[in-house]
């Protein structure tokens, strides 16, 4: 099957690559980009470990094919601490409380919810829980993850009003 | 996990997409959102040769009110849907079922004619189609027609559209009047398809008695259903009598494919189902009537 040329850009950087049209956005980021920070857990949608942001929009990159995201914008999670290397105020939160421990999920759970909070800096409990039921954690016991994002939350809510 | 090779198109506009899936015939199949058919082919669950992106025609997307209903274009994002100030206000029952779909990852990519057209028996968006008696208006090259909801649904996963033909926009009529609306579910972890829900518009007349209702099922057979007997048992009676329990229970009486599988015989579908019905209900009505 012939092949196509896809850019787009990648973490402020443009990325061009000519992929099969079958090649996922996950593996587009991960093979062609050398960005292995994307995990790919289950790769049919259900575990979150592969979310990335295309054109802002928190998605799953098993989901796409790179040729979908041809002229889009990308984030992921290389994308996510300061230029600086400092890490976000998401980051530091899911170190602070233990959000983490093989860290397999963690870029899934890092992109999706620094994506919640840029639309949601101010959520509920309830509506905590929802943002993070599209990610599945085989370690923390989510308690950690939970006390993270609402730390995080604060911390964001803090910086925007200084 | 990897799907099997295939072409990408990606037509502008839609005379170019309708003449490429004309062309192709079954070698064919139309990329939406890719949130139900990605999974389906990394799984090689179904192989197609050619792979028609809709995702880049800009008329296909767009929510717009026409005279007394909604027209939502088919790829139209559930996330779009779901933050819409005008879904909320005119068709609240699509903006409460939104929610419900999947997880906020998923409803960024998914779209609403993607799920309208993939007809599965447990998906929110087919089950409020029906309920409200919305139109598709779907095209193919040989022109454009409309199909009603209750003539759309034909089996699992399977619709009365023809193989040439692509879903253009739902238009879902606007309920004017004392409304209220309800949408239940179960489900065993959030954001998975439903085990059994239920979908509830109703209208009351200035003396709280039921006007017209509508009653939609999620899960409880091949194809979203309509609970008919119930929902003729319900015209004329003081919304405020009614009880929304035994609503359920008729609501579910002579159910015939009710699905049954590890998750759940059809006996436990079943009664969640009426238990689903109930609570629809009770929230539409209490709704309808001001209370
Ligand atoms: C983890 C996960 C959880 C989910 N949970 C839910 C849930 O709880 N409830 C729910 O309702 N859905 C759920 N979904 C499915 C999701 O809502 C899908 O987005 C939706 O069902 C299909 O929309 P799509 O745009 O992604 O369509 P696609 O996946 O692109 O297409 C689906 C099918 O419809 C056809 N199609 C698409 N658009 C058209 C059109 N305009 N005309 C003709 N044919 C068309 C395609 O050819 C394909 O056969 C879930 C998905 C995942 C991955
Ligand atoms: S790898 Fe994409 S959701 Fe699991
Ligand atoms: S930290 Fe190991 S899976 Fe989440």
């Amino acid at each position: 099957m012939s092949e196509r040329s896809v850019r787009m850009t990648v973490n402020g950087e443009v990325r061009q690559a000519s992929v099969e049209p079958r090649l996922t956005l996950a593996d587009f980021l991960r093979e062609k980009c050398h960005l292995t920070g994307t995990h790919l857990g289950c790769e049919h949608g259900v575990c979150g470990a592969c979310t990335v942001m295309v054109d802002g929009a928190a998605v799953r990159s098993c989901l796409a094919f790179a040729v979908q995201a041809d002229g889009a914008e990308v984030t992921t999670i290389e994308g996510i601490a300061h230029p600086d290397g400092e890490l976000s105020a998401v980051q530091a939160a899911f170190r602070d409380c233990h959000g983490l421990q093989c860290g397999f999920c963690t870029p899934g759970f890092v992109v999706s919810v620094t994506a919640f909070l840029r639309d949601n800096p101010g959520p509920s409990d309830e509506e905590v829980l929802d943002a993070l039921s599209g990610n599945l954690c085989r370690c923390t016991g989510y308690q950690g993850i939970i006390r993270a994002v609402h730390q995080a939350a604060g911390t964001l809510r803090e910086a925007a009003g200084a | 996990m990897k799907p099997a090779p295939f072409e990408y198109h990606a037509p502008e506009s839609l005379p170019e997409a309708l003449a490429l899936l004309s062309e192709l015939g079954d070698e064919a199949k139309v990329l939406a959102g890719g949130q139900s058919l990605i999974p389906v082919l990394a799984l090689r669950l179904t192989v197609f040769a050619n792979l028609v992106d809709i995702g880049r025609i800009a008329e296909l997307a767009g929510i717009e009110r026409r005279n007394g209903s909604l027209r939502i274009g088919a790829t139209t994002t559930e996330a779009a849907v779901g933050a819409d100030a005008q879904v909320a206000s005119s068709v609240p029952l699509l903006a409460r079922a939104t929610p419900l779909i999947g997880h906020f990852q998923i409803r960024n990519r998914g779209t609403l004619g993607g799920s309208i057209a993939h007809a599965d028996p447990a998906a929110e968006y087919p089950a409020v189609a029906l309920t409200l008696d919305a139109t598709m208006e779907v095209a193919s090259p040989g022109g454009r027609r409309e199909i009603a909801a209750g003539d759309f649904f034909d089996g699992l996963w399977s619709t009365t559209m023809a193989p040439d033909e692509m879903l253009t926009a739902v238009r879902f009529p606007v309920w004017g009047g004392r409304c209220g609306f309800g949408v239940e579910e179960f489900a065993r972890r959030h954001g998975d398809f439903a085990m059994a829900g239920a979908t509830v518009a109703l209208e009351v007349d200035e003396a709280d008695k039921v006007k017209r209702c509508a009653i939609g099922l999620i899960g409880l057979g091949s194809t979203p259903l309509r609970a008919g007997g119930a929902e003729s048992a319900a015209v004329g009676s003081s919304a405020r009598e009614i009880d929304a329990a035994e609503i359920g229970r008729r609501a579910v009486d002579g159910l015939e494919s009710v699905p049954a599988d590890l998750h759940g015989s059809a006996s436990y579908r079943r009664r969640v189902g009426a238990e689903m019905v109930s609570r629809a209900w009770a929230a539409a009505s209490k709704e309808a009537c001001g209370e």
